[in-house]
């Protein structure tokens, strides 16, 4: 329906987008109905139902009023609202009319982030900061762009983010003890710690499915059979954390080969939903053989790490972290040392694939991903290239399992299931398959945005005190999925083009081939 | 014997719900080349119509069992249809032309969802439903084991049967069974000869959720509870079915969700019945390594 004939006249324009949003509506209408106009109630006599006919009817002017605006602003226009935005992001000159979209836009956002301190609104202030920021950044990169037009600016982008990175433990920490800011400094390293794993499990799958093309929908197993080696060789045997990284990322390989030898047979979708039963088969099992993973109760008493045999504890038998440094305890030296254990996990994880990228290979995969009938052809070991994709990335996963259980303290199946291997798929697919940098900047993306969405008190005062904005989490996470695979198949940092090929890249990247069809 | 016996009734029964969904799968491959991976939850949603609508008929007064029956299986087609066909438009239909692997994660994305938009405006309890098809007759006994065939399993076997039947005089005796199926041969030269190929796709999706919303509201039926997480083992085990019999194959989608509704119902007898979503998923498994093309499909030759 998107028809951008400039011939047509105001009126017709007019009538044609209003009969579309109607239809919208009107099928709206029909999809909530039932599903959303009435809500099933437990009650005396069984379920009830309760109408909630102002709800239904809130979403259906929305949807009507959204596909109007659409239609007339974005669709059926011969200058679209969207393309001032899209400018930001190009060397294109601004006109009039470009401008002044964007300080609309920039005094909304800055109403917004108003709101938001003023009321204590947390979405508006969210919303609005968001949109400052786009257009700040925007802004930002178009200004340097012109004034240093060779910097390159990708490599400056990294390099600053991995020092920060690097040291912002360290500094928050010294900010805080010296000057008693009231900084929630246990929170923000924990919200790193999860991100920084994250991070790690989007850079193992993206071996498997950006680098070899494999779509692996049981990624979670890997992870799984990392934490669980950990956890039973921690409370069978007492072996530390350092001795089980290594034998729980061989574990996951292992078992990366196990499940990938009879999957080599199989095409692209196929293999997926093999992964997936295979993902759900290992967590069945660890759901139901109690006397060994102890079934939905876990495993717990999974110890910390220590440094260099140094454990971080107020007391211990021998020399805590805190006596041989003779400084002062603080629960927060453990969580500061587990930020570095993963952020050098992740920092190899990358290294790695990075280095093997440059590898014989590192070049099958990539081959293998651009088209498996013509690498089978040129006499690469099709079988040989993907057990060792399998491999690498269940490697990795399980490294990443390991410090999960070591993190937690405890294991259970519950954090083992299908939705966390979407997830991390969605983290890969939406960073920009074999992108590094697209990776992790949609784990940060991703796990941040889920975070900030637990701290919106605002959403309650609209929708009522039983609202649960967590609940709405996964929901958006899913339409971000269809919305950014749709707007940009190719992932929002996207550079998928194989690392070396002859004449222009872009010809022969994944999009243009389409296996098998 | 009697116990084998039971199982087997329970098992063809199983073997119904899942081959009404399985065809939902088989047909999009086959038009399409993609699996629908939103499908389980398409069914799930059906379900719930179902019940919404068997609670408001209650409670309007229409409480006639044939009837109130009647016309809940009419409201939950054609609600979880419009689902089906929003599905297709909003996720997959943008993306026709892109690589193969992109209709499968917004295919994910969907379910995601589809699961969290019931579980938000649902609640995430389970729901039950007083039995509305009780009874049953008592085939034989031996001992003190009876074998029994309840009233709501006659019904389930019955439904399938007729609205396949139906389904069947439609893919091959109508104008849209024909397009239908020769854009599963060519959706090109279909084109050229004049189908409305994008009409055809919406319409198969409209007709396996239509499938899907019956298989919804049998299931209901037959356990009496929902939840909002139902569609995604069910949704698998159908997706099996419909790669055991050959996917693609509409015939076979039926066959297949028997024998996985009976090795289900089996393994759960005679074995553990923790363990039988490992049967089912191992099933998947080994059906899609060692017979990738099924019981009745064609095989698929791959082109450079």
């Amino acid at each position: 329906m998107r028809l951008a004939d400039s011939g047509k006249t105001l009126g017709k324009k007019l009538s044609s987008a209003l009969g579309d949003s109607l239809l919208a509506a009107i099928v709206a209408f029909a999809l909530f109905s039932l599903v959303l106009g009435l809500r099933t109630v437990d009650s005396a006599t069984g379920l009830t139902l309760e109408p909630r006919p102002a709800l239904l009817a809130t979403v259906v002017a929305i949807v009507f009023v959204g596909r109007l605006a659409l239609n007339l602003f974005v669709w059926q226009t011969d200058y679209p609202l969207t393309r001032p935005f899209a400018k930001l992001f190009t060397s294109e000159p601004f006109e009039t009319r470009d401008a002044v979209t964007l300080a609309l836009a920039f005094v909304l956002g800055a109403l917004g982030v108003a709101a938001g301190f003023l009321f204590t609104e947390t979405l508006y202030g969210l919303i609005g900061a968001l949109v400052l920021a786009f257009i700040g950044i925007g802004l930002l990169r178009r200004a340097t762009v012109r004034t240093f037009p060779n910097l390159p600016y990708t490599q400056v982008f990294v390099a600053g983010g991995i020092l920060f990175a690097l040291f912002f433990p360290i500094v928050s920490y010294a900010l805080e003890s010296t000057f008693n800011l009231g900084l929630p400094l246990r929170y923000w390293f924990d919200l790193s710690i999860l991100i920084l794993t994250y991070v790690m499990l989007g850079w193992g799958l993206n071996i498997v499915v950006g680098l070899a093309g494999l779509l692996d929908l049981g990624y979670v197993a890997f992870y799984a059979v990392g934490a669980y080696t950990f956890a039973l060789l921690a409370t069978h045997f007492g072996l530390g954390f350092w001795i089980c990284l290594p034998i729980a990322g061989a574990a996951a390989a292992l078992w990366g080969i196990v499940l990938g030898f009879p999957v080599l047979r199989l095409r692209g979708d196929y293999l997926a939903i093999v992964t997936l039963a295979f993902g759900e088969i290992v967590r069945i099992i660890l759901l139901n053989w109690t006397e060994v993973t102890g079934g939905p109760n876990g495993i717990a008493g999974i110890p910390k790490p220590t440094f260099f045999g140094l454990p971080f504890s107020p007391f211990a038998e021998g020399t805590t972290f805190s006596g041989f440094f003779g400084i002062h305890y603080d629960g927060l030296h453990a969580l500061i040392f587990l930020y570095y254990v993963i952020l050098v996990l992740a920092l190899m994880t990358n290294l790695v694939t990075l280095r093997l990228r440059r590898l014989p290979v590192g070049r099958a995969w990539e081959a293998m991903r651009e088209d498996e009938i013509a690498c089978r052809s040129l006499g690469i070991n099709t079988t040989v290239t993907k057990l060792s994709a399998f491999a690498t990335g269940a490697m990795f996963g399980g490294l990443a399992g390991c410090f999960f259980a070591t993190r937690q303290g405890f294991v259970s199946p519950e954090s083992f299931t299908f939705i966390e291997s979407a997830i991390i798929l969605a983290i890969v697919v939406l960073g920009g398959m074999g992108s590094q940098l697209g990776v992790a900047i949609a784990a940060i993306v991703m796990v941040g945005g889920f975070e900030a969405l637990r701290h919106t008190a605002g959403l309650q005062a609209i929708f009522g005190e039983e609202f649960d904005p967590a609940l709405y989490r996964m929901l958006l996470f899913g339409l971000a999925m269809v919305a950014i695979m749709i707007w940009r198949p190719r992932g929002i940092v996207s550079s998928r083009a194989p690392t070396i090929s002859l004449g222009d890249a872009s010809a022969i990247s994944g999009d243009l081939v389409r296996q098998g069809r | 014997m009697a116990y084998f016996l039971q199982q087997l009734i329970n098992g063809v029964t199983l073997g119904s719900i899942y081959g009404l969904i399985a065809i939902g799968y088989t047909m999009v491959y086959g038009i399409i080349g993609m699996i629908n991976f939103a499908h389980g939850d398409v069914f799930m949603v059906g379900a719930f119509i179902a019940l919404i609508a068997f609670l408001a008929l209650t409670t309007i007064g229409i409480t006639a069992v044939p009837l109130a029956l009647l016309l809940v299986l009419i409201i939950a087609m054609v609600l979880t249809a419009v689902w089906g066909w929003t599905v297709e438009r909003v996720a997959y239909r943008p993306l026709r032309e892109s690589f193969r692997l992109a209709p499968l994660i917004t295919a994910i994305g969907m379910s995601i969802v589809l699961q969290n938009f019931i579980q938000i405006a649902q609640g995430a309890r389970v729901k039950p439903l007083q039995p509305i098809v009780t009874g049953g007759y008592e085939l034989f006994h031996q001992g003190s084991f009876s074998v029994i065939v309840s009233n709501i399993q006659i019904l389930i076997v019955a439904t399938t049967v007729l609205v396949m039947g139906a389904f069947w005089l439609l893919i091959n005796r109508t104008e849209l069974g024909r397009a239908q199926r020769a854009c599963e041969q060519d959706r090109l030269m279909a084109a050229l000869s004049g189908v409305d190929v994008d009409r055809t796709i919406s319409l198969t999706f409209v007709l396996g959720a239509g499938l899907a919303a019956v298989a919804g509201l049998l299931y209901l039926l037959y356990y009496g509870v929902i939840d909002f997480f139902i569609g995604f083992v069910v949704g698998i085990k159908a997706f099996t079915a419909a790669v055991f019999g050959g996917i693609g194959s509409i015939p076979g989608a039926m066959l297949g969700g028997l024998i996985i509704g009976l090795i289900e119902t089996f393994w759960s007898a005679y074995f553990t019945i923790e363990y039988k979503d490992v049967a089912a998923f191992s099933m998947l498994a080994i059906v899609l390594i060692f017979f990738p093309t099924g019981l009745l499909g064609r095989p698929e030759v791959e082109k450079v």
